[in-house]
């Protein structure tokens, strides 16, 4: 089998222009949602509780919405999970009842109109916990971004460095975007799915840079210009680029089918990173590269010339 | 010609078959166990007490799977549940006391995996079900605490060098001793900075009169934080050995908090009950009661003046619960000790009357106190209050009978029940400062093993379908890439075995996901062959650039990978570290599998060959479509 059988180099950079116009319309989008909209964030960053029980047969919410609002938890969301028989309850921060005792009182509350009902999760955070973990969250983010440029600008040329994290950046808002879009639950699983989706996503543009920088020293192509140089990296690891990302996102569908309501948000994230990865890092990361102005002398080191004498 | 040399073939070889042994106690399951350890540090887990646990269990006619002795402890395997909870309950019986009793599972991998230290996977609390908290040590509250016990030093230092002194008063954090005259407040910081170094005074004159203005130094605040700390650590220690938990952890994270996790603890509320209690201690002079004649102090009249609302100075009105009667007590605010001065308390008889008493055992200093105090109050009562969350409870009352010193009984229960429970709530006792449970995650024992449960079955189909894909598409060389696929999947499993790595699910998810990435290098490096064989090289010269070329990019892209789960360990918390460890460590495995292992393969099956004029890869179609090879 052989699925790409691919006669000339694609002139991808021909479209340059266009790529980065779909993809900062979509970045857009991202950031006017979340402007707008806001992420929807779980309980590990806001604090509260949240709880999932199992009932023996299917769970009659409203009755358990009423529960709650006996407890003066009017706000509380109380929503299936998984199952019709599994139930998850949120509850926000209360003062002064923020101890361990909350999640008792509501068991207590629950077994009295349904003795099956079986506790199988509590998460209580505290607000000063969840906005630490944010904090650590965006400080990951940072140094993770930091540390690949400054690995980048080490193995190639900073060039590449900033054309990389311009669009692994941006494929990371346009992550984050997706999830404040459809407003789904933003946890501490999904950023570490957002972290090493930027990890894997700048393989990307590693590969493919990894190409144009062997094709700039190879002596054979020294009549090319520079975007037909970067046009033959990309057609060449094109192949690889999409069999590699096909694997992985095996593995994340059957994370997706099999992975239950804990880790679809997590598999949902990978999933979409892995997506805009491929395309920001080839076909964004790239035409950037080119507007620096990237030549020939960047990445061949020139011969070394003897050293001046010293007087 | 591509051949490895003997070292890394070896290496190869080796590598294999030690991620084969490792990983093997992972298959093994688990059976039930009951564990016995030492509460107390004079008591050793030694040959003496597995002979006496054999003993114990011959007697009750259990017949264990086995017993085994460890560093810490004694653990007896059963062959199920049912028999593992009635020898629990006779060990608990007759060595209760002195000893954790705890239902435990054993990996039931042969012992000569567990001498050589191949221990199953180290499950995180979502995989196994149980208790974490983290808790937060209110320290202002330790500082307060600690200025409020130099009030009373103060008063005692300059009663003692008969200095005259207008008053002593703690507010928040410092101390303003009020004096008469100048000569007086002089002499009173002599002596106090004499007395307690620990203290900054500073002197003041001005309009209010003559005063010292005293505050704990910094490092003596440090110092007391860093002992608040310490004993909350020791208390809630002994909170989880009454609850008989296997293997917990309770670790101090950062200046002022502490980590508790409890693996598979199964009564979830009652190991929050217990946990949660942000009790302290106090043990108080009862000024007025109104219910025993015989003792000092009965004054009826007082108490309804109390109950009316005029409490007398100094005074507080409480009400101590017994046998559902509600009894009023003046007590002093004064308090005589606190509970960190109680070094033991445990529900015994009287030799003599054979009613169940507590005896209670007090630390040096403790005992000093009580001495002075209860010298001069035989016949008074005094009580012992449990501040549980700011609300006081009187928790009994009793009446001195003698000169008390550092053992003495408390007398006057009904029932072993009450004796147990107040002995109980007087060691595990005081904390040093309150505490606030400020993070919990339970997990239920039946979702911890769905969670497993989830995982295992992501990665195992995501597995099956790039195996697949991988072998239709490129076929031989398909095949060494899976092999190596599976090589890496027994390192990082044998890896987390060996380091004994928390795994959780956000971790069983990271296996996957480093499955599915690892994956990047072989198709890399096959794609390279393709290409160079495309471009006309010859088999051997293809293999051989397709290795060697995509060595570099694939340490490129797999350190990138690495500078994500490095930070994300640093700053991650609980789970998602579980998810950082397992992608490092993936990524070191996964650099060595694909590349040496797939390439060893592919040597040793072709690389020996002299003419090879066609290798399995799959079909390489051509640009000018002139030969096409399958």
């Amino acid at each position: 089998m052989e699925f790409f059988r691919i006669k000339r180099d694609i002139p991808f950079m021909r479209y340059a222009l266009i790529f980065n116009v779909i993809s900062i319309i979509t970045f857009l989008i991202a950031v006017i949602s979340l402007a707008t909209r806001g992420l929807n964030l779980g309980v590990d960053f806001t604090g509260g509780t949240v709880m999932e029980v199992a009932y023996a047969q299917a769970a009659d919410l409203n009755k358990i919405r009423e529960a709650m609002a006996k407890l003066g938890f009017s706000e509380a969301s109380v929503q299936n999970f998984g199952t019709s028989r599994d139930v998850l309850i949120r509850l926000p921060v209360k003062q002064g009842l923020t101890s361990a005792k909350l999640s008792e009182l509501v068991m207590q509350e629950l077994r009295k109109d349904d003795k099956t009902v079986n506790m199988r999760r509590v998460e209580f955070v505290g607000p000063q916990v969840g906005r630490e973990l944010l904090e650590n969250g965006a400080l990951a983010l940072l140094f993770v971004s930091l540390g690949i440029v400054a690995y980048l600008a080490f193995r190639f040329e900073w060039k590449f460095g900033v054309a990389t994290i311009v669009a692994n950046l941006h494929d990371t808002v346009i992550i984050v975007g997706f999830f404040s879009l459809f407003q789904w639950e933003f946890s501490l699983p999904v950023l570490a799915a957002v972290l090493a989706i930027l990890g894997y996503s700048v393989n990307e543009s590693v590969v493919v840079f990894d190409r144009v920088r062997e094709n700039f020293r190879n002596r054979r192509m020294r009549n090319r210009t520079v975007p037909q140089i970067i046009d033959n990296g990309i057609t060449a690891t094109m192949s690889r680029t999409i069999i590699t990302h096909a694997c992985t996102q095996m593995m994340v569908c059957a994370m997706l089918i099999f992975g239950g309501e804990t880790l679809h948000y997590f598999a949902l994230a990978l999933t979409i990173g892995i997506m805009f990865g491929i395309y920001s890092s080839v076909l964004v990361a790239s035409p950037i590269v080119m507007w620096l102005g990237v030549s020939r002398e960047d990445l061949v080191k020139p011969e070394k010339k003897p050293a001046a004498e010293t007087v | 010609m591509n051949r490895y040399p003997l070292w890394k073939n070896i290496l190869i070889v080796v590598s294999v078959v030690v991620g084969l042994v490792y990983t093997l106690p992972n298959f093994y399951g688990e059976v039930p166990a009951v564990q016995v350890s030492p509460i107390k540090a004079t008591l050793k887990a030694d040959p003496a007490l597995m002979a006496r646990v054999e003993d114990i269990l011959k007697k009750g006619k259990f017949t264990p799977a086995g017993i085994f002795l460890d560093p810490t402890s004694v653990k007896a395997r059963f062959r199920d549940t049912d028999t593992q909870i009635k020898a629990k309950d006779l060990l608990q019986s007759q060595l209760g006391e002195d000893y954790v009793i705890a239902l435990n599972l054993l990996s039931n991998s042969p012992d000569w995996l567990t001498a050589i230290g191949a221990l199953p996977m180290y499950l995180g609390l979502d995989l196994r079900g149980g208790v974490y908290f983290l808790l937060q040590v209110d320290m202002k509250a330790a500082l307060t605490k600690k200025v409020e016990s130099f009030t009373n030093d103060i008063r005692g230092t300059l009663r003692d060098k008969r200095i005259q002194y207008t008053g002593v008063t703690r507010d928040g954090q410092t101390i303003t001793v009020r004096f008469r005259d100048r000569e007086a407040r002089d002499k009173g910081v002599t002596e106090i900075e004499k007395a307690m170094p620990d203290l900054t005074l500073k002197p003041v004159d001005d309009a209010g009169g003559s005063r010292i203005v005293a505050a704990l130094k910094q490092t003596a605040q440090t110092q007391a934080e860093k002992f608040a700390l310490e004993q909350n650590i020791t208390t809630l220690r002994n909170r989880v050995n009454e609850l008989g938990v296997a293997e917990p952890i309770i670790q101090q994270q950062g200046s002022d908090r502490v980590v508790v996790q409890l693996p598979g603890v199964q009564d979830t509320a009652k190991a929050k009950d217990i946990l949660g209690r942000t009790a302290t201690l106090e043990v108080r002079m009862v000024e007025a009661h109104a219910s025993d004649p015989a003792a000092r102090n009965y004054d009826p009249q007082k108490i309804q003046q109390a109950i009316d609302g005029q409490v007398p100075f100094g005074t507080e009105l409480y009400y101590a619960q017994r046998e559902g009667a509600k009894e009023p007590l003046l007590l002093a605010k004064q308090v005589v000790i606190t509970g960190d001065r109680i070094t033991d308390a445990a529900p015994g008889f009287d030799s003599q009357t054979q009613q169940p008493i507590v005896s209670v055992t007090l630390d040096g200093q403790g005992a000093r106190i009580f001495q002075n105090v209860t010298r001069d109050a035989v016949k008074r009562r005094m009580a012992i209050l449990l501040i549980d969350r700011g609300k006081p409870e009187v928790l009994t009352a009793p009446v001195i009978q003698s000169e008390l010193g550092a053992r003495f009984q408390i007398t006057g229960f009904k029932s072993t029940v009450e004796t147990r429970d107040l002995a109980l709530l007087l060691r595990a006792g005081a904390l040093a400062a309150p505490m606030e449970i400020i993070e919990e995650r339970t997990v239920g024992p039946s979702l911890g093993a769905e969670n497993i449960r989830i995982g295992f079955h992501s990665t195992w189909y995501g597995f099956a379908a790039i195996s697949v894909f991988m072998i239709a598409y490129y076929m031989l060389f398909g095949v060494f890439s899976i092999v190596a696929l599976v090589a890496n999947v027994l390192f990082l499993v044998a890896l987390l075995s060996m380091l004994q790595a928390t795994l959780t699910l956000p971790g069983l998810a990271g296996i996957a996901l480093t499955i599915g990435m690892a994956i990047d290098a072989n198709v890399l490096i096959n794609e390279r062959i393709r290409e160079e064989l495309r471009n006309g090289n010859t088999p051997q010269a293809a293999i051989h650039a397709g290795y060697d070329r995509a060595w570099n990019t694939i340490l490129d892209s797999n350190l990138t990978t690495l500078i994500a789960g490095v930070f994300l360990f640093i700053l991650g918390s609980g789970p998602v570290k579980g998810f950082a460890v397992v992608l490092c460590l993936g990524i070191l495995t996964s650099q060595f599998s694909s590349v040496m292992v797939a390439r060893a393969l592919s040597n040793f099956h072709y690389g020996r060959r002299r003419r090879l004029d066609r290798i399995s890869i799959g079909q390489i179609w051509r640009p000018t479509g002139a030969k096409a090879e399958g």
